[in-house]
Protein backbone atom coordinates (compact mmCIF):
# COMPACT_ATOMS: atom_id res chain seq x y z
CA UNK A 1 0.00 0.00 0.00
CA UNK A 2 1.42 3.42 -1.41
CA UNK A 3 0.95 6.12 1.43
CA UNK A 4 1.39 9.80 0.54
CA UNK A 5 0.70 12.89 2.85
CA UNK A 6 -1.63 14.75 0.34
CA UNK A 7 -4.15 13.07 -2.50
CA UNK A 8 -5.47 15.17 -5.25
CA UNK A 9 -7.98 13.95 -7.18
CA UNK A 10 -8.63 15.49 -10.84
CA UNK A 11 -5.86 17.10 -13.00
CA UNK A 12 -7.30 20.47 -13.95
CA UNK A 13 -6.03 23.56 -13.18
CA UNK A 14 -6.96 23.45 -9.64
CA UNK A 15 -5.30 19.77 -9.34
CA UNK A 16 -2.31 20.58 -10.94
CA UNK A 17 -1.84 24.12 -9.10
CA UNK A 18 -2.26 22.20 -5.67
CA UNK A 19 0.04 19.24 -6.81
CA UNK A 20 2.67 21.98 -7.67
CA UNK A 21 2.60 23.86 -4.46
CA UNK A 22 2.14 21.14 -2.18
CA UNK A 23 5.07 19.27 -3.66
CA UNK A 24 7.01 22.44 -3.08
CA UNK A 25 6.46 22.85 0.42
CA UNK A 26 7.77 19.66 0.93
CA UNK A 27 4.75 17.37 0.67
CA UNK A 28 4.45 13.47 -1.21
CA UNK A 29 1.66 13.97 -3.48
CA UNK A 30 -0.53 11.57 -5.52
CA UNK A 31 -2.69 13.11 -8.42
CA UNK A 32 -5.03 11.00 -9.63
CA UNK A 33 -6.82 11.49 -12.42
CA UNK A 34 -9.53 9.79 -15.25
CA UNK A 35 -7.30 11.30 -18.44
CA UNK A 36 -4.31 9.32 -19.92
CA UNK A 37 -3.32 13.27 -20.08
CA UNK A 38 -3.18 15.91 -17.85
CA UNK A 39 -5.27 19.46 -18.22
CA UNK A 40 -8.75 18.64 -17.18
CA UNK A 41 -11.59 19.45 -19.55
CA UNK A 42 -10.41 23.23 -19.84
CA UNK A 43 -6.60 22.15 -20.76
CA UNK A 44 -7.85 18.87 -21.83
CA UNK A 45 -4.49 17.15 -23.61
CA UNK A 46 -2.55 20.74 -23.63
CA UNK A 47 0.95 19.48 -24.18
CA UNK A 48 -0.38 17.44 -27.85
CA UNK A 49 -2.66 19.35 -28.80
CA UNK A 50 -1.91 23.15 -28.22
CA UNK A 51 0.83 22.68 -31.08
CA UNK A 52 -1.22 21.23 -33.12
CA UNK A 53 -4.73 23.63 -32.96
CA UNK A 54 -3.21 26.40 -30.45
CA UNK A 55 -4.15 28.79 -33.01
CA UNK A 56 -7.76 27.79 -33.09
CA UNK A 57 -8.05 27.29 -29.17
CA UNK A 58 -6.71 30.34 -28.08
CA UNK A 59 -4.08 32.04 -25.35
CA UNK A 60 -5.76 30.75 -22.35
CA UNK A 61 -5.82 27.39 -23.45
CA UNK A 62 -2.67 27.35 -23.74
CA UNK A 63 -2.06 28.59 -20.27
CA UNK A 64 -2.59 25.20 -19.12
CA UNK A 65 1.25 23.80 -20.42
CA UNK A 66 2.31 26.05 -17.69
CA UNK A 67 0.54 23.90 -15.39
CA UNK A 68 1.48 20.54 -17.17
CA UNK A 69 4.95 21.12 -16.53
CA UNK A 70 4.26 21.88 -12.82
CA UNK A 71 3.91 17.96 -12.53
CA UNK A 72 7.55 16.72 -13.37
CA UNK A 73 8.53 17.81 -10.14
CA UNK A 74 10.05 15.68 -7.08
CA UNK A 75 7.34 14.73 -4.53
CA UNK A 76 4.26 14.44 -7.23
CA UNK A 77 3.15 10.96 -8.22
CA UNK A 78 0.74 11.48 -10.98
CA UNK A 79 -1.20 8.83 -11.59
CA UNK A 80 -3.00 9.30 -14.87
CA UNK A 81 -5.75 6.97 -16.33
CA UNK A 82 -6.66 6.68 -12.91
CA UNK A 83 -10.17 6.17 -12.28
CA UNK A 84 -11.24 6.48 -8.96
CA UNK A 85 -14.47 4.96 -7.16
CA UNK A 86 -14.31 5.01 -3.36
CA UNK A 87 -12.62 7.19 -0.87
CA UNK A 88 -12.89 5.74 2.68
CA UNK A 89 -11.75 7.37 6.30
CA UNK A 90 -8.45 7.11 6.56
CA UNK A 91 -7.65 8.37 3.78
CA UNK A 92 -8.12 5.05 1.59
CA UNK A 93 -8.51 5.91 -1.97
CA UNK A 94 -9.44 3.06 -4.68
CA UNK A 95 -8.97 3.65 -8.46
CA UNK A 96 -9.23 1.56 -11.18
CA UNK A 97 -5.62 1.89 -13.46
CA UNK A 98 -5.14 0.42 -16.85
CA UNK A 99 -7.54 -2.50 -15.78
CA UNK A 100 -6.72 -3.16 -12.32
CA UNK A 101 -7.39 -1.61 -9.26
CA UNK A 102 -5.06 -0.09 -6.94
CA UNK A 103 -5.52 1.91 -3.43
CA UNK A 104 -3.39 4.60 -2.09
CA UNK A 105 -3.37 6.03 1.53
CA UNK A 106 -3.56 10.03 2.23
CA UNK A 107 -3.44 12.13 4.91
CA UNK A 108 -5.04 14.60 3.39
CA UNK A 109 -7.29 15.10 0.58
CA UNK A 110 -7.83 17.75 -2.22
CA UNK A 111 -10.81 17.35 -4.37
CA UNK A 112 -10.40 19.06 -7.77
CA UNK A 113 -13.32 16.97 -9.69
CA UNK A 114 -14.27 20.74 -11.79
CA UNK A 115 -17.59 20.81 -13.26
CA UNK A 116 -20.40 19.33 -15.11
CA UNK A 117 -22.26 20.58 -17.89
CA UNK A 118 -26.00 21.92 -16.28
CA UNK A 119 -28.39 18.97 -17.17
CA UNK A 120 -30.51 20.43 -20.45
CA UNK A 121 -33.17 18.57 -20.80
CA UNK A 122 -34.99 19.26 -24.15
CA UNK A 123 -37.24 17.26 -26.05
CA UNK A 124 -35.27 15.08 -28.36
CA UNK A 125 -31.67 15.73 -26.27
CA UNK A 126 -31.08 12.05 -25.95
CA UNK A 127 -30.77 11.67 -29.93
CA UNK A 128 -27.57 10.96 -31.42
CA UNK A 129 -26.20 14.11 -32.68
CA UNK A 130 -27.04 16.25 -29.36
CA UNK A 131 -24.02 16.64 -27.73
CA UNK A 132 -22.96 19.06 -24.45
CA UNK A 133 -21.16 22.15 -25.84
CA UNK A 134 -18.18 21.06 -23.43
CA UNK A 135 -17.76 17.92 -25.42
CA UNK A 136 -17.42 19.46 -28.70
CA UNK A 137 -15.01 21.75 -26.78
CA UNK A 138 -13.27 17.91 -25.90
CA UNK A 139 -13.57 17.27 -29.63
CA UNK A 140 -12.01 20.21 -31.26
CA UNK A 141 -9.16 20.32 -28.30
CA UNK A 142 -8.06 16.60 -28.10
CA UNK A 143 -9.00 15.15 -31.58
CA UNK A 144 -9.52 18.24 -33.80
CA UNK A 145 -13.03 16.97 -35.03
CA UNK A 146 -15.65 19.39 -35.71
CA UNK A 147 -19.33 19.49 -36.35
CA UNK A 148 -19.63 20.61 -39.93
CA UNK A 149 -23.68 21.68 -39.69
CA UNK A 150 -24.13 22.42 -35.68
CA UNK A 151 -27.01 24.74 -33.91
CA UNK A 152 -25.60 25.94 -31.01
CA UNK A 153 -28.39 26.27 -28.07
CA UNK A 154 -28.77 27.74 -24.58
CA UNK A 155 -26.89 30.49 -22.73
CA UNK A 156 -23.58 31.31 -21.51
CA UNK A 157 -20.29 32.24 -22.59
CA UNK A 158 -19.34 28.77 -23.53
CA UNK A 159 -21.46 29.31 -26.40
CA UNK A 160 -19.49 32.06 -28.17
CA UNK A 161 -16.38 30.65 -27.09
CA UNK A 162 -16.87 27.25 -29.04
CA UNK A 163 -18.40 29.04 -31.71
CA UNK A 164 -15.41 31.62 -31.92
CA UNK A 165 -13.59 28.32 -31.89
CA UNK A 166 -15.68 26.51 -34.97
CA UNK A 167 -15.63 30.43 -37.10
CA UNK A 168 -11.53 30.27 -36.71
CA UNK A 169 -11.35 26.32 -37.46
CA UNK A 170 -13.57 27.52 -40.75
CA UNK A 171 -16.79 25.33 -40.11
CA UNK A 172 -18.68 28.55 -38.29
CA UNK A 173 -22.19 27.33 -36.23
CA UNK A 174 -25.20 27.45 -38.39
CA UNK A 175 -27.04 29.46 -35.53
CA UNK A 176 -27.04 30.17 -32.14
CA UNK A 177 -29.97 29.99 -30.43
CA UNK A 178 -29.68 31.81 -27.12
CA UNK A 179 -32.56 31.78 -23.93
CA UNK A 180 -31.26 34.63 -22.32
CA UNK A 181 -33.86 37.46 -22.73
CA UNK A 182 -33.91 40.85 -22.53
CA UNK A 183 -34.67 40.91 -18.83
CA UNK A 184 -30.97 38.96 -18.42
CA UNK A 185 -29.04 42.18 -18.84
CA UNK A 186 -31.37 44.34 -16.89
CA UNK A 187 -30.86 41.47 -13.87
CA UNK A 188 -27.14 41.86 -14.69
CA UNK A 189 -26.64 45.63 -14.64
CA UNK A 190 -26.07 45.73 -10.77
CA UNK A 191 -23.64 43.75 -10.90
CA UNK A 192 -21.37 45.68 -13.70
CA UNK A 193 -19.36 47.83 -11.34
CA UNK A 194 -17.89 44.87 -9.59
CA UNK A 195 -17.47 42.65 -13.01
CA UNK A 196 -15.68 45.84 -14.41
CA UNK A 197 -12.89 44.02 -11.98
CA UNK A 198 -12.80 41.64 -14.07
CA UNK A 199 -12.59 43.33 -17.26
CA UNK A 200 -10.55 41.22 -19.24
CA UNK A 201 -13.47 38.98 -19.22
CA UNK A 202 -15.87 41.12 -20.63
CA UNK A 203 -13.22 42.09 -23.06
CA UNK A 204 -12.53 38.71 -24.46
CA UNK A 205 -16.82 38.01 -24.62
CA UNK A 206 -16.96 41.33 -26.50
CA UNK A 207 -14.36 40.39 -29.06
CA UNK A 208 -15.93 36.50 -29.40
CA UNK A 209 -19.08 38.01 -30.22
CA UNK A 210 -17.91 40.40 -32.72
CA UNK A 211 -15.77 37.34 -34.44
CA UNK A 212 -19.02 35.67 -34.52
CA UNK A 213 -21.13 38.50 -36.63
CA UNK A 214 -18.61 38.78 -38.77
CA UNK A 215 -18.55 35.37 -40.21
CA UNK A 216 -22.59 35.91 -40.41
CA UNK A 217 -23.57 33.67 -37.91
CA UNK A 218 -27.31 34.12 -37.04
CA UNK A 219 -28.50 34.70 -33.79
CA UNK A 220 -31.56 34.74 -32.05
CA UNK A 221 -32.28 35.47 -28.15
CA UNK A 222 -35.02 35.08 -25.87
CA UNK A 223 -35.56 31.45 -27.32
CA UNK A 224 -38.40 29.03 -25.82
CA UNK A 225 -40.15 25.56 -26.62
CA UNK A 226 -36.47 24.55 -28.05
CA UNK A 227 -36.56 20.96 -29.08
CA UNK A 228 -34.81 18.77 -31.60
CA UNK A 229 -36.53 16.84 -34.53
CA UNK A 230 -35.30 13.37 -35.35
CA UNK A 231 -35.91 10.15 -35.38
CA UNK A 232 -32.49 7.59 -35.02
CA UNK A 233 -30.66 11.19 -35.24
CA UNK A 234 -30.87 15.25 -34.49
CA UNK A 235 -32.28 16.41 -37.71
CA UNK A 236 -33.44 20.17 -36.85
CA UNK A 237 -33.36 22.76 -34.08
CA UNK A 238 -36.70 24.02 -33.28
CA UNK A 239 -37.81 26.76 -31.19
CA UNK A 240 -39.72 30.19 -30.48
CA UNK A 241 -38.06 33.79 -30.76
CA UNK A 242 -39.27 37.03 -30.44
CA UNK A 243 -42.98 35.86 -31.38
CA UNK A 244 -41.53 33.72 -34.60
CA UNK A 245 -41.81 29.90 -34.73
CA UNK A 246 -37.82 28.93 -36.47
CA UNK A 247 -36.79 25.21 -37.09
CA UNK A 248 -32.76 24.92 -38.38
CA UNK A 249 -31.95 21.52 -40.11
CA UNK A 250 -28.58 20.79 -38.76
CA UNK A 251 -26.67 17.08 -37.81
CA UNK A 252 -25.59 18.08 -34.93
CA UNK A 253 -27.09 20.11 -31.57
CA UNK A 254 -24.65 21.50 -28.77
CA UNK A 255 -26.53 22.16 -25.56
CA UNK A 256 -25.53 24.88 -22.50
CA UNK A 257 -26.66 26.41 -20.35
CA UNK A 258 -24.06 26.59 -17.45
CA UNK A 259 -21.76 24.51 -15.92
CA UNK A 260 -22.30 22.88 -12.01
CA UNK A 261 -19.65 21.73 -9.53
CA UNK A 262 -19.33 17.60 -10.01
CA UNK A 263 -20.36 16.88 -6.53
CA UNK A 264 -20.35 13.18 -6.80
CA UNK A 265 -16.76 12.46 -4.71
CA UNK A 266 -17.49 15.14 -2.26
CA UNK A 267 -21.12 13.47 -1.72
CA UNK A 268 -20.17 9.83 -1.74
CA UNK A 269 -17.72 10.82 1.82
CA UNK A 270 -20.90 13.09 3.16
CA UNK A 271 -19.46 16.74 2.72
CA UNK A 272 -22.75 18.99 3.16
CA UNK A 273 -23.53 20.73 0.53
CA UNK A 274 -26.30 23.79 0.10
CA UNK A 275 -28.04 25.20 -3.03
CA UNK A 276 -26.54 28.41 -4.47
CA UNK A 277 -29.58 31.04 -5.47
CA UNK A 278 -26.72 32.63 -7.53
CA UNK A 279 -25.39 29.80 -9.65
CA UNK A 280 -28.89 27.54 -9.04
CA UNK A 281 -27.37 24.52 -8.20
CA UNK A 282 -25.56 22.41 -5.14
CA UNK A 283 -21.78 23.67 -3.95
CA UNK A 284 -20.37 22.08 -1.49
CA UNK A 285 -19.83 24.33 2.17
CA UNK A 286 -16.36 25.13 2.04
CA UNK A 287 -14.23 28.02 3.40
CA UNK A 288 -11.85 30.40 2.14
CA UNK A 289 -9.38 27.94 1.71
CA UNK A 290 -11.57 24.95 0.44
CA UNK A 291 -11.99 23.38 4.09
CA UNK A 292 -15.11 21.10 4.48
CA UNK A 293 -17.17 19.88 6.68
CA UNK A 294 -15.05 16.75 6.14
CA UNK A 295 -11.81 16.98 8.58
CA UNK A 296 -8.44 16.68 5.92
CA UNK A 297 -10.82 17.01 3.11
CA UNK A 298 -10.50 20.17 0.74
CA UNK A 299 -12.60 21.12 -2.75
CA UNK A 300 -10.69 23.53 -4.56
CA UNK A 301 -11.52 24.87 -8.26
CA UNK A 302 -14.96 24.52 -9.74
CA UNK A 303 -16.35 21.97 -7.90
CA UNK A 304 -16.45 23.95 -4.64
CA UNK A 305 -18.50 26.57 -6.86
CA UNK A 306 -18.30 27.84 -10.73
CA UNK A 307 -15.05 30.17 -10.88
CA UNK A 308 -13.40 29.35 -14.25
CA UNK A 309 -9.58 28.46 -14.71
CA UNK A 310 -7.75 30.62 -13.31
CA UNK A 311 -9.65 31.07 -10.52
CA UNK A 312 -9.05 27.25 -9.78
CA UNK A 313 -5.88 27.89 -10.14
CA UNK A 314 -5.27 29.78 -7.20
CA UNK A 315 -7.90 27.82 -5.17
CA UNK A 316 -5.37 24.69 -5.93
CA UNK A 317 -2.52 26.44 -4.48
CA UNK A 318 -4.47 27.96 -1.76
CA UNK A 319 -5.87 24.54 -0.94
CA UNK A 320 -1.61 23.16 -0.88
CA UNK A 321 -0.81 25.71 1.77
CA UNK A 322 -3.33 24.95 4.48
CA UNK A 323 -2.60 21.12 3.49
CA UNK A 324 0.88 22.48 4.37
CA UNK A 325 0.44 24.01 6.97
CA UNK A 326 -2.03 21.42 8.91
CA UNK A 327 1.12 18.78 8.01
CA UNK A 328 3.64 20.98 9.88
CA UNK A 329 5.45 21.68 6.60
CA UNK A 330 4.96 25.68 7.23
CA UNK A 331 3.64 27.54 10.09
CA UNK A 332 0.49 29.56 9.66
CA UNK A 333 2.35 32.85 9.46
CA UNK A 334 4.54 31.43 6.36
CA UNK A 335 0.89 30.02 5.16
CA UNK A 336 -0.79 33.34 5.12
CA UNK A 337 2.20 35.15 4.07
CA UNK A 338 2.07 32.96 0.52
CA UNK A 339 -1.72 33.14 0.57
CA UNK A 340 -2.34 37.05 0.39
CA UNK A 341 -1.40 37.31 -3.48
CA UNK A 342 -3.23 34.12 -4.02
CA UNK A 343 -6.52 35.56 -2.30
CA UNK A 344 -5.82 38.60 -4.09
CA UNK A 345 -5.68 37.35 -7.44
CA UNK A 346 -8.69 34.81 -6.84
CA UNK A 347 -11.05 37.48 -5.91
CA UNK A 348 -10.35 39.56 -8.95
CA UNK A 349 -10.73 36.10 -11.24
CA UNK A 350 -13.94 35.88 -9.69
CA UNK A 351 -15.46 39.69 -9.86
CA UNK A 352 -16.70 38.94 -12.89
CA UNK A 353 -19.02 35.83 -11.90
CA UNK A 354 -21.97 37.34 -10.30
CA UNK A 355 -22.41 39.43 -13.59
CA UNK A 356 -22.17 36.40 -15.73
CA UNK A 357 -24.68 34.15 -13.37
CA UNK A 358 -27.53 37.00 -13.50
CA UNK A 359 -26.54 37.65 -17.54
CA UNK A 360 -26.97 34.13 -18.23
CA UNK A 361 -29.53 32.61 -16.43
CA UNK A 362 -30.66 28.44 -16.83
CA UNK A 363 -32.95 28.16 -19.42
CA UNK A 364 -36.54 27.99 -17.74
CA UNK A 365 -37.91 25.54 -20.19
CA UNK A 366 -35.06 22.83 -19.34
CA UNK A 367 -35.24 23.58 -15.59
CA UNK A 368 -38.78 22.29 -15.28
CA UNK A 369 -39.10 20.55 -18.41
CA UNK A 370 -42.37 20.03 -20.32
CA UNK A 371 -43.66 16.30 -18.72
CA UNK A 372 -42.95 14.41 -21.91
CA UNK A 373 -39.29 15.06 -21.92
CA UNK A 374 -36.97 12.90 -20.48
CA UNK A 375 -35.06 13.66 -17.08
CA UNK A 376 -33.01 10.52 -16.27
CA UNK A 377 -31.30 9.64 -19.81
CA UNK A 378 -29.97 6.26 -18.34
CA UNK A 379 -33.52 4.83 -17.71
CA UNK A 380 -35.72 6.78 -19.86
CA UNK A 381 -37.40 8.18 -16.90
CA UNK A 382 -39.98 11.66 -18.05
CA UNK A 383 -40.23 14.65 -16.29
CA UNK A 384 -43.57 13.78 -16.17
CA UNK A 385 -43.05 11.00 -14.43
CA UNK A 386 -41.16 12.58 -11.41
CA UNK A 387 -44.12 14.49 -10.88
CA UNK A 388 -46.71 11.71 -11.03
CA UNK A 389 -44.43 10.29 -8.43
CA UNK A 390 -44.67 13.52 -6.31
CA UNK A 391 -48.19 13.24 -7.05
CA UNK A 392 -47.85 9.91 -4.99
CA UNK A 393 -46.49 10.93 -2.59
CA UNK A 394 -42.95 10.66 -3.15
CA UNK A 395 -40.84 13.47 -1.19
CA UNK A 396 -37.26 13.76 -2.34
CA UNK A 397 -35.19 12.22 -5.33
CA UNK A 398 -34.00 9.47 -3.35
CA UNK A 399 -37.79 8.60 -3.24
CA UNK A 400 -37.61 8.78 -6.63
CA UNK A 401 -35.42 5.94 -7.17
CA UNK A 402 -37.95 3.53 -5.63
CA UNK A 403 -40.44 4.95 -7.79
CA UNK A 404 -39.14 4.75 -10.98
CA UNK A 405 -35.39 4.09 -11.09
CA UNK A 406 -34.18 7.59 -12.17
CA UNK A 407 -30.83 8.16 -11.28
CA UNK A 408 -30.24 4.43 -11.11
CA UNK A 409 -28.30 4.41 -14.48
CA UNK A 410 -24.58 4.29 -15.23
CA UNK A 411 -24.44 7.93 -14.79
CA UNK A 412 -25.55 7.62 -11.15
CA UNK A 413 -27.76 10.54 -11.55
CA UNK A 414 -25.00 12.93 -12.82
CA UNK A 415 -27.14 14.38 -16.04
CA UNK A 416 -30.52 14.38 -14.03
CA UNK A 417 -29.71 15.29 -10.22
CA UNK A 418 -30.69 18.87 -10.35
CA UNK A 419 -33.53 18.43 -12.40
CA UNK A 420 -35.46 15.81 -10.58
CA UNK A 421 -34.69 18.13 -7.13
CA UNK A 422 -35.85 21.01 -8.87
CA UNK A 423 -39.04 18.75 -10.30
CA UNK A 424 -39.66 17.34 -6.65
CA UNK A 425 -38.94 20.81 -5.15
CA UNK A 426 -41.99 22.01 -7.32
CA UNK A 427 -44.02 20.13 -6.39
CA UNK A 428 -43.94 20.06 -2.97
CA UNK A 429 -43.38 24.08 -2.64
CA UNK A 430 -40.26 22.98 -0.51
CA UNK A 431 -36.71 24.44 -1.25
CA UNK A 432 -33.81 22.80 -2.99
CA UNK A 433 -32.24 22.35 0.06
CA UNK A 434 -35.54 20.54 2.17
CA UNK A 435 -36.03 18.01 -0.78
CA UNK A 436 -32.24 17.50 -1.24
CA UNK A 437 -30.51 15.27 -3.42
CA UNK A 438 -29.44 12.01 -4.68
CA UNK A 439 -27.57 9.77 -1.62
CA UNK A 440 -24.48 9.32 -3.34
CA UNK A 441 -22.77 5.97 -2.54
CA UNK A 442 -19.15 3.94 -3.75
CA UNK A 443 -18.53 3.01 -6.51
CA UNK A 444 -18.99 6.39 -7.94
CA UNK A 445 -17.52 5.15 -11.16
CA UNK A 446 -18.17 1.00 -12.12
CA UNK A 447 -15.61 -1.52 -11.10
CA UNK A 448 -15.42 -4.85 -12.50
CA UNK A 449 -14.97 -7.90 -10.53
CA UNK A 450 -11.74 -8.83 -12.18
CA UNK A 451 -10.08 -5.28 -11.57
CA UNK A 452 -10.91 -6.26 -7.71
CA UNK A 453 -9.55 -9.61 -7.75
CA UNK A 454 -6.62 -8.10 -9.15
CA UNK A 455 -6.29 -5.99 -6.20
CA UNK A 456 -5.58 -8.34 -3.51
CA UNK A 457 -2.31 -9.45 -5.69
CA UNK A 458 0.25 -6.96 -4.59
CA UNK A 459 2.01 -7.40 -7.57
CA UNK A 460 -0.58 -5.56 -9.52
CA UNK A 461 -1.79 -3.17 -7.51
CA UNK A 462 -1.69 -0.26 -10.03
CA UNK A 463 -0.17 2.42 -7.78
CA UNK A 464 3.10 0.56 -6.44
CA UNK B 1 -17.91 6.37 -44.98
CA UNK B 2 -16.37 9.30 -43.90
CA UNK B 3 -17.48 11.77 -46.52
CA UNK B 4 -20.72 10.90 -45.11
CA UNK B 5 -19.80 12.18 -41.73
CA UNK B 6 -21.03 15.27 -40.25
CA UNK B 7 -18.16 15.90 -38.69
CA UNK B 8 -14.94 17.34 -39.70
CA UNK B 9 -12.03 16.24 -39.13
CA UNK B 10 -8.37 18.95 -39.15
CA UNK B 11 -5.24 17.64 -40.30
CA UNK B 12 -3.72 14.66 -38.51
CA UNK B 13 -0.55 13.02 -38.97
CA UNK B 14 -1.50 10.48 -36.77
CA UNK B 15 -0.91 7.20 -38.89
CA UNK B 16 -4.22 5.07 -39.25
CA UNK B 17 -4.82 1.67 -37.90
CA UNK B 18 -7.61 -0.67 -38.50
CA UNK B 19 -10.54 -1.31 -36.41
CA UNK B 20 -13.79 -3.22 -36.69
CA UNK B 21 -16.83 -1.56 -35.52
CA UNK B 22 -19.82 -3.81 -35.65
CA UNK B 23 -17.91 -5.98 -38.50
CA UNK B 24 -17.44 -3.41 -40.40
CA UNK B 25 -13.34 -2.23 -41.14
CA UNK B 26 -12.40 1.44 -40.39
CA UNK B 27 -9.18 3.09 -40.43
CA UNK B 28 -8.99 5.11 -37.49
CA UNK B 29 -5.79 7.51 -36.77
CA UNK B 30 -3.82 5.54 -33.66
CA UNK B 31 -4.11 6.48 -30.57
CA UNK B 32 -6.92 8.79 -30.98
CA UNK B 33 -10.23 9.35 -28.71
CA UNK B 34 -12.03 6.22 -29.55
CA UNK B 35 -15.34 8.16 -29.09
CA UNK B 36 -14.28 10.93 -31.64
CA UNK B 37 -12.13 9.14 -34.42
CA UNK B 38 -15.64 6.73 -34.53
CA UNK B 39 -17.66 9.77 -34.93
CA UNK B 40 -15.12 10.82 -37.33
CA UNK B 41 -15.65 7.63 -39.16
CA UNK B 42 -19.55 8.48 -39.53
CA UNK B 43 -20.53 6.30 -36.67
CA UNK B 44 -24.00 7.74 -35.76
CA UNK B 45 -25.15 5.27 -32.90
CA UNK B 46 -22.86 4.08 -30.64
CA UNK B 47 -25.24 1.83 -29.30
CA UNK B 48 -29.22 0.78 -28.21
CA UNK B 49 -30.60 1.66 -24.54
CA UNK B 50 -31.92 -1.39 -22.94
CA UNK B 51 -34.95 0.23 -22.01
CA UNK B 52 -36.47 1.09 -24.94
CA UNK B 53 -33.57 0.53 -27.72
CA UNK B 54 -33.37 4.24 -28.84
CA UNK B 55 -30.33 4.99 -30.29
CA UNK B 56 -27.69 6.70 -28.30
CA UNK B 57 -24.29 8.22 -29.08
CA UNK B 58 -21.62 10.30 -27.61
CA UNK B 59 -23.24 13.12 -25.11
CA UNK B 60 -20.02 14.43 -22.49
CA UNK B 61 -17.13 13.34 -24.13
CA UNK B 62 -15.47 13.11 -20.11
CA UNK B 63 -16.57 9.66 -18.73
CA UNK B 64 -19.57 11.05 -17.04
CA UNK B 65 -22.38 10.47 -18.84
CA UNK B 66 -21.65 6.50 -20.13
CA UNK B 67 -23.68 7.00 -23.10
CA UNK B 68 -21.30 6.28 -25.37
CA UNK B 69 -20.84 2.64 -24.46
CA UNK B 70 -19.39 0.09 -26.92
CA UNK B 71 -18.46 -3.36 -26.28
CA UNK B 72 -14.79 -4.11 -27.06
CA UNK B 73 -12.49 -6.08 -25.48
CA UNK B 74 -15.06 -8.53 -23.72
CA UNK B 75 -16.20 -5.68 -21.93
CA UNK B 76 -18.65 -2.55 -21.83
CA UNK B 77 -16.81 0.37 -21.56
CA UNK B 78 -17.07 3.90 -22.38
CA UNK B 79 -15.68 4.98 -25.95
CA UNK B 80 -14.83 8.27 -24.92
CA UNK B 81 -12.32 7.13 -22.52
CA UNK B 82 -10.43 4.29 -24.66
CA UNK B 83 -7.61 5.18 -27.24
CA UNK B 84 -7.74 3.63 -30.53
CA UNK B 85 -5.29 0.58 -30.78
CA UNK B 86 -5.02 -1.73 -33.93
CA UNK B 87 -7.03 -4.56 -34.76
CA UNK B 88 -9.55 -3.31 -31.83
CA UNK B 89 -13.17 -4.82 -32.05
CA UNK B 90 -15.83 -2.73 -31.09
CA UNK B 91 -19.82 -3.84 -31.08
CA UNK B 92 -22.55 -2.28 -30.05
CA UNK B 93 -23.04 -3.35 -26.31
CA UNK B 94 -25.77 -5.84 -25.43
CA UNK B 95 -27.48 -5.88 -29.09
CA UNK B 96 -28.74 -9.26 -28.52
CA UNK B 97 -30.80 -8.68 -25.66
CA UNK B 98 -32.05 -5.57 -26.35
CA UNK B 99 -34.08 -7.05 -28.91
CA UNK B 100 -35.77 -9.48 -26.41
CA UNK B 101 -36.40 -7.68 -24.09
CA UNK B 102 -39.49 -7.02 -23.12
CA UNK B 103 -41.09 -4.61 -21.66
Amino acid sequence: MKRCDLAIIGAGPAGMAAAAEAAKQGLSVTLLDEQNRPGGQIYRDVDRAGGLRGAILGQEYLHGATLTAGLGGAGITHLSGAVVWAIEDGFRISFTRHGRAGQVDADRIVLATGALERPMPVPGWTLPGVMTAGAAQILLKQSGVLPRRAVLAGSGPLLYLIAAQMVRAGTPPLALVETQTAASPLAAARHLPGALRGWRYLAKGLKMLAEIKRAGVPRYTGATEIAVAGTTGAEAVTFRSKGQAHSIACDTVLLHHGVVPNTQAARSINVPHVWSEAQQCFVPETGKWGETGRDGVLIAGDGAGISGAMAAEYAGRIAALKTAEELGRITAQERDRLAAPLFSHRSRETAVRPFLDAAYPPYAGAVRPADSTIVCRCEEVTAGDIRSYARLGCLGPNQAKAFGRAGMGPCQGRYCGLTVTALLAEASGQTPDATGYYRIRPPIKPVTLGELAAMDDPAATAAE
Amino acid sequence: MKTDSPFLELADDAPRVRVWFDGLPLDLPAGANLAAALLAAGVQVFRHTPVSGAPRAPFCMMGACFECLVETGGRVQQACMLEVEEDMKIARPHEAEAGNETL
